[in-house]
């Protein structure tokens, strides 16, 4: 029993220390200094995890931060974790030091108040930020108010291999007569998955003939009404699906492996760049394509945040800012890299830095940011949750 | 002096091990099945999770999956190796496929899964290598056959991993049945070979086999990283859904998640309860057949197929590691071409880091927990010998108890409770979760051999003045150095299969082989997971080779060892 | 009497039912052999007299050996040297370990591996030190059974059926070295066993239970 309590008192917690103040720069990278920052992004996509890992790479040189990327299947774990250890009262080194975020998961963190902040406006590299022209304060309408960062530009895309299918599509009702004609040969991920949860909200956008509707909270009233015509066009596309609807590919990134074997011709994307890339990778036959549709398509930014419990604040926000430095950008925008929109303002960089996204081959398949057009809004999260909560009612557990 | 104290609690020690986390993580699912869950300011006892969890639209059919893969998979891979045995034990195919089965059995779930999956997919191997000459396929065919609405893709891929598992059981029972001169003496009585051993060897074979067959219902209704790769998702099994819900932001999941788990055991006990009573109605029927004294006319045509029934699934899982072998190395490969454009290395170059990473934490938490679990055995097994502290014939059912109660019901539960009392996620908490599964394995390669060992020997010794370490440290160890070595790469081919213990556990910071591969076959990268997967399988096949390897190497020059 | 193994008064009984019962004093150099049908429980004396009796059997009375009481002494450190039917060398080690195996401790490498020379050379194996035991044929196998026991320096012999897997030709041949090495170092000797004419041999004290 006494080692016990010599024990306990071994693992009880150190007094919480004051949270670091993000305004004093040189403190936060003194602080950051030996941190291990354990950055929790979904880790299915091998181009992302090696540019994590580069990022893992350039932040021990000039900072002294060993980064650690743990690859989820689903942000959602994320969430859960830290939401157990507040359950649990860890409250100061936990698990999880930095989420890659947005949505419903940056919403219910937010609201839970579970995340560190506001930090993101007070980084240094926040100045060369487009605030004007991207959509990085507002997360799915939900004001981010300083609590993530942004980190990449996403945007739909469709993604069309020429071979088997030369022509463009307008709108999502072409899109719908199309696979009439062209049976089993487009899909889209399985809601709740992210992407595939963007199509449902993307045929909505598109089919409604006023979105703006979808700007307010989704509620009891307005659900239904607002999303008839969704679920009468899912019930006339469903069976012309791939596999007839019976199975769905569980992301984005495996709908590339289908599209090279033939199995699909149409599929979907939000990262304007990354059939370009995986082209580049032999995932992708030379002959891909991409398209959005006349009215434009639904665009948003990739945030990162920081858990309240995190033991290593410093080193996460250290990261942060380094993902929002012009050479972490062009990096990401580089299709052979990455292939994301960037989030940073040209006019604000220095010349060097512009040169830096100059140099970047867009690469073949890639529209440029004429090309991609109208940025049409997210709906309120609160849409996406209902919608995809409806789809797995629909379609999810009945075939 | 301390030693001597400390052997005879060697026995209490495996049980807590092997017992204690899985009654603490029933314990922390049932509170918030009935919706308890303080931390979250949720107070007990209600039953809405369980109203919630009976309102899933899904859940008729996710049961109805769970059941029907678990059951099928059982059912045909037992008959399989019945039939098999019954008709060719002892036989020179026999022995072929036994040579082909036993590597097998070390093969990780997941990477059978994924071989099995670019093997039979509309655009897999074996479509590629008929198209577009056979099949006139010039794209893939769009057939539903991986992650079917039946889940007979995933049956399937449950099959070719659970046959050579119960043939190594039921070989290892042939041994104690007597069953050569069984068969001789029915087929001289007229009988065929089949129906003789059928009539006379089986029921003896059936009962020591029996709860190893638990064991395969029991995980085949319950089984997440198969059920993940292979398993329809429209709705999933019950086990991924659990899994799903457990990760779900929106905390009142967790309560329905928790509600699944108990429905989950509920499934589990209830169809071992139905599998019971379809033993004595087995039974009573086989008596009728025996009375009748048919002598078997179909025995040749069963016999047949049960060998190309064990044969394919032999050859389905060394094909899927060939197919996993070749996109390693593929450049662009696409359909309907029988093999890539071109070959790399690139690959390896580009996933190899990462795997060897992994394959450190795989190898560490591997071989430390099977370490302690061979050492708890021997410790078991050694105070059973010296003490004669045995587990009852009753208690040995508790070793098969931690394989028979799903993952799923009792994991999420020890995740919260672990949380609950401050311990920190991690490799440590990782390696006693592991340790509940490789215990049993471990005690049960070992047990036997450990058991058969001539105690004359030690008595023999004994009378030559060596202590009872002595015995255990000089005779008894170094003679049973091969089922020791075996037991251990039994451990480690667990540990390294493990994949719900180390991801719920882990916290998502422990990065084993078998987590990176399965998180990875959601991004459908084939390359990567082909990486991943070869290496998964490397991990544990190569403890196999070496137990095999190092006592022939070892005892070169001793005959009374070689087949020993 | 201080010398030589005796048994007082032993009684075992298994599950309440009497077993055997014994009292019998071997003074050195003699043998008591003790007869019957298998199953009679003869190998169960052996077991109380080694120290080995499995739990499920119950034994009452005393083991004596040179004077001491040994009925509660550990196995290994009541001298009683056993040969079974089976030559039971270890077969991990070569005939010469088996044999340093039985050799007390103590004494440099060169003196253990001259012993162990020495004791192979008097029945006859010379040079097999090196050998697996498995290599040897069943009469070289009791030799050295033979000279690794004797090698350990016991106060008392006990035969468990030691000849009856032996053919007939070698089994007297056998039979006779045993005895005569027993005789030679003055140890009492025990012996079960079913065969009538190891009996004869003996020349002992004939005990024969189960009737």
């Amino acid at each position: 029993m006494k080692h016990l309590a010599i024990l306990a008192a071994l693992l009880a917690p150190v007094p919480a220390l004051a949270d670091i103040d993000p305004s004093n720069w040189d403190a936060v990278t003194a602080e950051a200094q030996g941190q291990t920052v354990f950055w929790n992004a979904w880790g299915g996509s091998t181009t992302t995890n090696d540019f994590i890992a580069w990022v893992g790479e350039r932040v021990m040189e000039e900072y002294g931060v060993t980064l650690e990327h743990v690859k989820l299947t689903d942000t959602a774990d994320a969430v859960t974790r830290v939401l157990s250890e507040k359950q649990a009262g860890e409250d100061d080194d936990g698990a999880i030091d930095m989420i890659w975020i947005n949505g419903a998961n940056f919403a219910s963190m937010k609201e839970a108040d579970l995340l560190f902040g506001p930090y993101a406006e007070q980084l240094p590299n926040w100045a060369l930020v487009d605030v004007e022209g991207k959509t990085v304060q507002t997360d799915f309408t939900v004001p981010t108010e300083g609590y993530e960062s942004p980190w990449a530009m996403a945007q739909v895309v469709f993604v069309h291999d020429t071979a088997d299918m030369p022509e463009r599509l307008g709108s999502m009702q072409a899109l719908l007569e199309w696979t009439q004609a062209n049976p089993g040969r487009f899909s889209y991920p399985q809601p709740p998955d992210f992407l595939g949860t963007t199509f449902l909200k993307q045929v909505l956008v598109d089919i409604l003939p006023d979105p703006s509707v979808l700007a307010v909270p989704a509620t009891d009233e307005n659900y239904a009404d607002i999303t008839a015509p969704l679920w009468a066009y899912m019930d006339e596309l469903t069976p012309n699906l791939w596999r007839e609807g019976k199975a769905y590919p569980p992301t984005g990134t495996a709908m590339f492996p289908l599209i090279a074997d033939g199995e699909l011709d149409l599929s979907i994307s939000f990262s304007p760049g990354a059939a370009s890339t995986a082209i580049a990778n032999n995932e992708l036959p030379p002959s891909v394509r991409t398209f959005v549709l006349d009215k434009g398509t639904i665009g948003n930014a990739s945030f990162v945040a920081v858990p309240y419990n995190s033991g290593s604040k410093a080193g996460a926000m250290v990261v942060a800012n380094f993902l929002m430095s012009p050479e972490a950008q062009a990096r990401a925008q580089d299709p052979a890299i990455l292939g994301y929109g960037t989030v940073l303002n040209m006019d604000a960089l220095s010349d060097d830095d512009r040169a830096l996204f100059d140099a970047l081959e867009l690469g073949v398949a890639t529209l440029t940011p004429a090309e991609l057009g109208t940025v049409q809004d997210e709906p309120h999260p609160s849409w996406a949750t209902r919608i995809a909560d409806d789809w797995v009612t629909r379609y999810g557990v009945s075939q | 002096m301390n030693r001597r104290r400390f052997l005879p609690v060697l026995p209490i020690l495996t049980l807590l091990a092997m017992l204690g986390p899985v009654a603490a993580g029933l314990w922390g699912t049932v509170l918030p099945a009935f919706g308890h869950l303080p931390a979250a300011g949720l107070a007990g006892p209600s039953l809405d999770p369980f109203r919630d969890l009976f309102n899933w639209p899904g859940l008729p059919r996710a049961v109805m999956l769970s059941l029907s893969t678990g059951v099928l998979a059982t059912g045909i891979s037992l008959a399989i190796v019945v039939l098999v045995t019954a008709g060719w034990s002892g036989t020179r195919p026999f022995r072929a496929l036994e040579r082909l089965l036993s590597p097998l059995l070390s093969v990780p779930h997941a990477a059978a899964a994924f071989g099995l999956a670019f093997l039979i997919a509309p655009s897999g191997w074996l479509s590629r290598l008929v198209s577009p000459g056979l099949t006139g396929w010039a794209r893939p065919p769009d057939i539903l056959i991986v992650q079917d609405s039946w889940g007979l893709t995933m049956t399937a891929g449950l099959i070719i991993k659970e046959v050579p598992f119960l043939l190594l059981i039921t070989l290892a029972a042939l041994g104690q049945a007597d069953a050569q001169r069984s068969t001789t003496i029915a087929q001289a009585l007229g009988y065929g070979r089949v129906t003789g051993w059928l009539k006379t060897v089986f029921p003896r074979v059936y009962a020591q086999i029996r709860p190893p067959v638990y064991v395969v219902l029991a995980y085949s209704m319950s089984v997440v990283d198969v059920a993940v790769i292979l398993g329809p998702n429209t709705p999933p099994p019950l086990s991924v859904q659990i899994v799903k819900w457990m990760s779900d932001p929106d905390l009142a999941m967790r309560l329905e998640a928790a509600a699944g788990a108990l429905l989950q055991l509920g499934l589990v006990v209830g169809a071992l309860l139905l599998w019971r009573i379809g033993e004595v109605v087995v039974a009573s029927l086989g008596r009728r057949w025996i009375a009748k004294g048919s002598r078997g006319r179909f025995d040749a045509v069963v016999a047949q197929t049960a060998l190309v029934a064990g044969g394919f699934s032999a050859v389905i899982v060394l094909l899927g590691l060939v197919v996993l072998t070749i996109w390693s190395f593929a450049g662009f490969w696409g359909f309907p071409d029988a093999f890539p454009d071109g070959w790399t290395l690139r690959n390896w170059m580009r996933f190899g880091p990462g795997t060897l990473e992994a394959l450190g934490e795989t190898a560490l938490i591997a071989g430390t927990v099977a370490l302690v679990a061979l050492i708890l055995t021997i410790g078991c097994l050694e105070a059973e010998y010296r003490y004669g502290l045995s587990f009852s014939q009753r208690a040995v059912w508790l070793l098969y108890l931690p394989l028979l109660i799903p993952q799923t019901a009792f994991l999420p539960g020890l995740q919260t409770l672990m949380l609950n009392m401050g311990a920190d996620v991690g490799r440590l908490p990782v390696m006693l979760a592991h340790l509940v599964f490789v215990l049993p394995y471990v005690f049960l390669s070992l047990a036997d051999p450990f058991r058969a060992w001539d105690t004359r020997m030690g008595t023999i010794a004994a009378a030559l003045r060596a202590s009872p370490d002595g015995v255990l440290w000089r005779v008894r160890l170094p003679m049973l150095l091969r089922p020791i070595l075996t037991a251990l790469a039994v451990g480690l081919a667990v540990s390294v299969g493990q994949y719900l213990p180390t991801l719920l556990i882990g916290g998502g910071r422990v990065a084993t082989l078998t987590t990176e591969a399965v998180a990875l076959a959601s991004g459908g990268d084939r390359r990567a997971i082909a990486v991943y997967g070869l290496m998964q399988t490397g991990a544990a096949l190569v403890p196999f080779a070496l137990a095999l390897l190092l006592p022939a190497l070892v005892w070169r020059n001793r005959r009374g060892l070689r087949h020993g | 009497m201080d010398k030589g193994l005796a048994l007082r008064d032993v009684t075992i009984t298994k599950g309440g039912v009497p077993l055997l019962s014994v009292s019998h004093a071997i003074a050195p150099g003699e043998v008591l052999t003790v007869m019957g049908p298998s199953g009679v429980g003869k190998s169960t004396l052996l077991a109380f007299i080694t120290g080995t009796l499995a739990g499920d059997f119950l034994a009452t009375g005393e083991v004596w050996l040179d004077g001491q009481n040994i009925t509660h002494a550990a196995p290994h450190q009541r001298r009683v040297g056993i040969l079974f039917q089976d030559d039971l060398l270890f077969p991990h080690l070569s005939v010469g370990a088996n044999l340093a195996f039985g050799l007390q401790p103590g004494g440099s490498a060169e003196a253990r591996k001259a012993k162990v020379d020495e004791a192979l050379e008097e029945v006859g194996l010379s040079g097999f030190a090196a050998r697996d035991p498995a290599t040897l044929s069943g009469g070289q196998k009791a030799r050295v059974a033979l000279m690794r026991m004797l090698l350990s320096e016991p106060c008392g012999l006990l035969l468990d059926e030691p000849f009856s897997r032996l053919d007939a030709e070698l089994r007297a041949q056998v039979r006779e070295m045993v005895f005569d090495r027993a005789r030679a170092r003055a140890l009492p000797v025990l012996m079960v066993t079913h065969d009538a004419e190891d009996a004869q041999a003996a020349g002992g004290v004939i005990v024969t239970l189960g009737d």
